[in-house]
């Protein structure tokens, strides 16, 4: 089993959602998290699919059955060294006596809170999925009221975007 | 094509655009019925020159639409209401889906502002077929109206064909813009590979001509590129033994030397045996369907795998293909011929001898005579393929019946053969029929259809009676849900539940086709067979049904068992082939 993040540019419509997601869920493809949000251009989406796969050969299936589909413009697959993030806000028991330990903890991670009330105080988190999935096991001892994480989010490095490969170029590498 | 010229742009409804566009895309013929919110578009299409045919239900109108498109390479068009008759829709749209069948579904969707509020006859189809549809679209405004048809022909009939639904709300069709015909279909998105990479082209070649026991692997993709002709010339070029899936029967003549007829579950010996003892299989246009590759991990497992097919995704999809090429078949054939040319080929002689003894040795055969002197199933099929000859246009439902159609039909030319084959959808045969008749009218269009079957969509047979579409429908009453009762004979003991349909009390199929308007015949006994296939022949104002009531003990051979390897394929009960013949 290995993990992919692969990113999709779409059409910004209504629908391509749907069209997605009931792909993953009909063909059987296990993702982790997917997340859409709109481009710099405001017709177009990008949605981050991070994957769990048995092999290559499924991976190539997934790309595949995406390229079919008519309002997916391109799928590439990010690079492991790629940026990836996501984002977390978690809500803490604390009290008086625990506040600032949790403070401490929380600016360890670089995170920050931004709400605190006599009971509880909630945080947010940004970065790789084992940081984050680290810090809520370092937040637990102190009880963990509520939490909430966003999905993934990817962009390879350099200067390279994803509008700059043509789709010949992708359809070879599928042949490939 | 008359939509090239540019007109000055006139302000028409949208109920007019639709008709308006339909026209420009040269559409001759649909299948519809009318009801509230497509209602609009009815009232132009009165005074259209696109023939409207008044269906009985809404499946008889995809699988007509699906009957029309197969026997003529067009696109079939059908158009129904909202909610329920959308919804009726869905079993041919994924029928369509799945044998790639180029058809445009149009359906009248409840007004905009009251979409999402459980609105009278209101369905959300788009989201219902999202998983069975090329692509579908949900249109809402007027103007979207005409750029939408213009592309959902080009997505259903280029790159892999399939069917794609247009969903248009009422207020879309009732209010009014200006008609803009887009010149050209312009979609980032949408670019199918046609022609194939030449190098991969001219790899496959290499392989091939160092093959030792190659087969050709043909399915259906080879008849959507109309590539048959180039595929015999392959042949006739190389000397490579072929096998036409159930959606290639006729992509290559059965009479020819080299044809080994169909692969699969219950495929012929010859076919069976060269592919698991193949070298090479050069599959183009076919998809390494379940039916025909049985249990997979033992399929083929000495050949090296060449896949040519216009959809990526079927590449490696269930085989993982040592070679790929996407391309269309017609253009990979003809690439393949020219790589070939001056190629030093092996020998194939002893690979032929093999294969050729398997095909004279294991012929797909049945016994004329049954125990108790009641009709062969099998025998009534030869002889309408024999009397009706060639030519002939033949749809099939699904089961046993299909299966013998399959075998014992002459298959001699391309898209002269209709049937579920994906799907697997009982009731496909008579609205399929109607639909290629409407298409072909001078052709013979025999429907070969089981009772189970003909009782799904027989009412269609009023369609056709009322629009001068004289389809012939052969029912082969075996009084049973035959293929599930042969599975109950095989593998549950002869528990015979639920599959006994007692369709020799009950209907009456001669009185149920008379009262439906066509002509009803039926035959008992060998003597009664030819004489009413040459009736029903000379009957051609009016739909014929004619019931052969068969044996319902018989069953389809040969088989190999559901999850089995290929190599487990018996030819009758307990009887399987001997590969190497023994020399005495």
């Amino acid at each position: 089993m290995s993990t992919h993040t692969l990113s999709v540019l779409v059409y910004n419509r209504p629908g391509v959602l749907t069209r997605i997601a009931g792909l993953f869920s009909r063909r059987g493809f296990n993702i982790e998290s997917l997340t859409v949000g709109v481009t710099e251009k405001p017709e177009l989406s990008r949605m981050t699919v991070v994957a769990t796969v048995d092999d290559e050969i499924a991976l190539e299936q997934i790309v595949k059955q995406l390229n079919k589909l008519i309002e997916v413009l391109k799928v590439i697959e990010l690079e492991d060294n790629a940026v990836q993030r996501m984002m977390a806000l978690i809500k803490v028991r604390s009290d008086s006596d625990h506040r600032s330990q949790i403070i401490d903890t929380v600016s360890l991670f670089r995170g920050k809170a931004v709400d605190v009330s006599h009971d509880s105080i909630t945080v947010e988190a940004t970065g790789s999925r084992d940081k984050i999935s680290a810090l809520i096991s370092m937040l637990e001892p102190f009880g963990i009221l509520e939490l909430v994480q966003s999905g993934q989010v990817s962009l390879g490095r350099g200067a390279r975007s994803i509008t700059d490969r043509t789709r010949s170029d992708l359809r070879r590498a599928a042949e490939d | 094509m008359a939509g090239e010229t540019p007109t000055a742009p006139t302000t028409m409804t949208g109920a007019q655009a639709l008709v308006a566009s339909l026209e420009r895309m040269g559409v001759d013929v649909v299948f519809g019925i009318p009801g509230g919110a497509i209602l609009p578009a009815y009232d132009p299409l009165y005074d259209s020159k696109v023939r409207h045919i008044l269906v009985r239900h809404e499946q008889g109108a995809g699988h007509a639409a699906e009957g029309y498109a197969v026997a003529t390479g067009r696109v079939g068009v059908c158009i129904a209401t909202s909610g329920p008759g959308a919804t009726n829709l869905v079993t041919p749209l994924a029928d369509a889906y799945m044998d790639s069948v180029p058809i445009v579904a149009i359906t009248g969707q409840v007004n905009s502002s009251f979409i999402g509020t459980d609105a009278f006859q209101e369905a959300d189809i788009r989201g219902i077929t999202m998983p069975v549809t090329k692509h579908n679209y949900l249109i809402t405004r007027t103007e979207d109206i005409p750029k939408a048809i213009k592309e959902a022909f080009h997505i259903a009939s280029t790159g892999r064909p399939g069917p794609v639904l247009v969903d248009i709300s009422k207020d879309a069709l009732v209010d009014s813009a200006r008609f803009v015909w887009p010149a050209q279909v312009k979609m980032a998105s949408y670019r199918p590979t046609v022609r194939p990479h030449l190098g991969q082209v001219r790899q496959a070649a290499k392989m091939i001509a160092e093959a030792e026991r190659p087969v050709l692997y043909i399915g259906g993709g080879v008849l959507k590129a109309r590539a048959s002709e180039e595929l015999k010339t392959f042949v006739e070029m190389t000397g490579i033994p072929v096998v036409t899936t159930l959606m290639a029967r006729g992509a290559f003549p059965d009479s020819h030397d080299l044809a080994l007829g169909m692969p699969g579950m219950h495929g012929a010996v010859a076919a069976v045996g060269a592919i698991q003892r193949s070298d090479l299989l050069i599959a183009i246009g076919t998809r390494f369907d379940d039916r025909v590759t049985g249990r997979l991990d033992s399929f083929a497992p000495l050949a090296k795998v060449i896949h040519a097919d216009i959809d990526p995704a079927e590449i490696s999809k269930n085989r993982v293909a040592d070679l790929p090429i996407v391309g269309d078949a017609k253009a990979v054939l003809e690439g393949l011929i020219t790589a070939s040319q001056d190629l030093q080929r092996t020998d194939l002689t002893a690979w032929q001898t093999w294969v050729d003894s398997l095909k004279r040795r294991y012929p797909t055969r049945f016994d004329d005579q049954t125990e108790d002197g009641s009709l062969s199933p099998q025998y009534v099929i030869r002889r309408l393929g024999e009397i009706s000859g060639p030519e002939t246009i033949f749809a099939a439902g699904v089961g046993q019946h299909q299966m013998w159609a399959a075998h014992f039909l002459p298959f001699e030319r391309p898209d002269k053969w209709l049937n579920s084959g994906g799907l697997g959808t009982m009731g496909y045969c008579v609205p399929a029929a109607m639909g290629a008749k409407v298409g072909q009218p001078d052709a013979v269009v025999w429907g070969i259809d089981g009772d189970g079957c003909f009782q799904m969509t027989n009412q269609e047979l009023v369609t056709c009676a009322l629009n001068d579409i004289p389809v012939k429908i052969a029912v082969i009453n075996n009084e049973s849900l035959g293929m599930v009762r042969q599975w109950q004979t095989l593998f549950y003991e002869g528990r015979y539940s639920n599959t006994d349909l007692q369709s020799r009390r009950i209907p009456d199929f001669p009185k149920l086709a008379e009262a439906m308007g066509a002509v009803g015949l039926r035959a008992e006994t060998v003597d009664e067979v030819d004489e009413v296939i040459n009736q029903a022949m000379a009957i051609n104002d009016r739909p014929v049904v004619v019931e052969f009531v068969v044996h319902k003990d018989a069953m389809v051979w040969p088989m190999v068992a559901a999850g089995t390897s290929n190599d487990e394929i018996k030819i009758a009960r307990d009887l399987a082939p001997e590969w190497e013949e023994e020399v005495l």
